[in-house]
């Protein structure tokens, strides 16, 4: 018996679904060619609150459309009934897995608009603050690229050592998860004494895990046979469908807002984004893997070059009456999962125009998820959507 | 940038241009040149990025702003192509064949602000809302509070009681 034909898992089926003239599938659910099936909302192998209509033959898709909503708060329709800096709390619910880059690209909106310059030591401790929000990210965001293949036990590995960076957040913050330590003109507060000491101690640990997760995830036989290979994005899709942060430099495209366009100190410290060709799923949680390492190296690089004190914020006027001039801005970000911008309207109130929050996920979820999932296994739905990183509360804000 | 500008500016009907950060322009370009005007970018400036497209809701002056923001990722400056619309019938030129994620941005727009675009791909099927009934939420006239009081009923407080008091006559309901 030829085995290696018994567990062939790819069968011709080239001939479904056939093709209408206007270029889109025909599916006659009708034929029993085809099923369809919901992944999502509820389901462990969705990232959040979003669902998947998947059309499939055997267990092969046809069709995918991303469904949202189910999380719909109109956060951006709320910011124009709030003051400025009632904004805030608003704003960093829009990604509740790394809130820090909203609360800069807005204090960075109204800094812009307002005509406010930011302290030298508040630009330091800012970019602390998105580093760490980064590391806390990719800490559980990488091994849990291998929780899609059902290698769980790296996710729990990262989410230890993800505590004890929220541990410093809150000693630094107040606040573990939303921590509203940005404010326009500058942040809340100087570090605690010692938090560098706690700080490294925290890293050696990020480092041997670092380590673990190279010996636990890419060099197992399981996750590369998944991995490699799963989801090519071709380099010309990287425009035309909008694709950014470490799927586009999986892809060979530098995008990176830190070097394309370093914003507070990032353009005083040495890093260069890790890019590759592969564009796979396996290199795009290989470019994370290494923006894991980049980040712990930044953090350690800001703490040693930082000044050990210096004003904090600028004077602003009251924020309870601040009338900003009418005018429009787009302040960005690199997020842990690419770029990361928010579009600001005024009209000279006290209240923002128009909001528009852009995050990398609005693309990858939505026109290139689609695509990415025709042909794919039913299995590897999970692997393909973690390895896009999205994240459906900035798609549906 | 400047150079930039000047040819859009002798090639289409453009007003109200400002360089707003060095990377940064916004451009305004009349309704029935934008989707041109945007295509130009695209291909013979290398505005080859869409980063967004949103509106903006100028309802004292009857108009809507659309704001098409692209990106060139060889020199890493963006343009913010803006498009003042009539408020009544809100119709645009779809622009889906430019870029691939362009019509999930129309379909959005369609849902929350009631512009239309014509032809754009499953344009007519819901985005985020489902079965609503009422104006686009995202236009200003909509009033989310007044919409919340009159769909949703207010809830009653929660009771409270004396844990003591409570547990007391829980456990000995005789005494």
């Amino acid at each position: 018996m030829d085995l290696k034909n018994l567990f062939q898992m790819n069968p011709d089926r080239s001939q479904y679904p056939e093709m209408g003239e206007d270029g889109k599938p025909i599916i006659d659910l009708s034929s029993h060619k085809y099923l369809k099936i919901w992944q999502g909302p509820q389901h462990p192998g969705v990232t959040g609150n979003m669902s998947l209509e998947l059309t499939v033959d055997g267990d092969e898709i046809v069709e995918s459309k991303t469904h949202v909503g189910y999380l719909h708060r109109g956060f951006e329709k709320l910011m124009e009934r709030r003051k400025f800096i009632q904004c805030f709390p608003t704003c960093i619910r829009m990604c509740v897995a790394e809130p820090d880059p909203n609360e800069y690209i807005l204090a960075a909106c109204i800094e812009d608009l307002g005509g406010i310059e930011v302290p030298e030591m508040a630009q330091w401790l800012r970019t602390l603050a998105l580093e760490m929000a980064r590391l806390q990210v990719l800490l559980r965001g990488v091994p849990g690229q291998g929780g899609t293949f059902a290698l769980g036990l790296g996710y729990q590995w990262g989410n230890y050592i993800r505590d004890l960076i929220l541990d410093r957040f809150e000693e630094l913050t107040g606040g573990r998860v939303y921590h509203m330590y940005i404010l326009p003109g500058g942040v809340r507060g100087l570090l605690p004494d010692g938090f560098k000491k706690r700080m490294e101690e925290n890293l050696k640990l990020a480092d041997e895990f670092v380590k673990s997760i190279d010996d636990l995830m890419y060099n197992n036989a399981v996750f590369k046979q998944r991995a490699v290979g799963l989801a090519h994005i071709p380099k010309e899709w990287i425009d035309k469908y909008g694709v950014y942060g470490p799927a586009a430099r999986a892809a060979g495209v530098m995008r990176d807002v830190r070097k394309t366009h370093p914003y507070l100190k990032y353009a005083e410290l040495d890093f260069e984004p890790y890019t590759t060709t592969e564009s796979d799923v396996y290199a795009r949680s290989r470019v994370r893997w290494y923006d894991l390492q980049t980040t712990i190296d930044l953090i350690r690089q800001i703490m040693a070059k930082m000044p050990e004190k210096g004003e904090i914020k600028a004077e602003t006027p009251n924020v309870m009456h601040w009338r900003i001039p009418k005018g429009e801005t787009y302040q960005k970000c690199e997020s842990s999962r690419g770029e990361y911008g928010l579009y600001m309207v005024t009209d000279g109130t006290d209240k923002p125009r128009r909001v528009n929050l852009k995050g990398p996920s609005y693309t990858h979820a939505n026109a290139l998820l689609d695509k990415l999932l025709i042909n794919a296994n039913i299995a590897d739905t999970a692997g393909i959507m973690v390895s896009l990183a999205t994240c459906p509360p900035e798609i549906e804000r | 940038m400047i150079e930039l500008i000047k040819d859009i500016e002798s090639r289409f009907n453009t007003s109200d241009y400002i360089q707003k950060l060095k990377h940064l322009a916004f451009i305004t370009v009349e309704k029935k040149q934008a989707i041109s005007l945007v295509t130009y970018l695209r291909d013979y400036h290398k505005y080859s990025s869409l980063t967004l497209l949103t509106a903006v809701d100028w309802i004292e002056e009857g108009k809507f702003q659309l704001t098409y923001l692209i990106n060139n990722p060889q020199n890493f400056t963006e343009i913010g192509v803006r498009v003042m619309i009539d408020r009544e019938n809100a119709t645009m030129e779809s622009s889906h064949h430019l870029w691939e994620n362009m019509a999930t941005y129309q379909r959005e727009l369609r849902e929350m602000f009631g512009i239309d675009f014509p032809g754009s791909p499953r344009i007519e099927e819901n985005f985020i809302l489902e079965g609503w009934d009422n104006i686009p939420p995202y236009r200003r006239d909509f009033d989310t509070k007044e919409y919340t009081e009159n769909t949703y009923f207010p809830r009653p407080g929660r009771e409270s009681n004396d844990p003591a008091t409570y547990m007391k006559s829980k456990m000995y309901p005789n005494d």
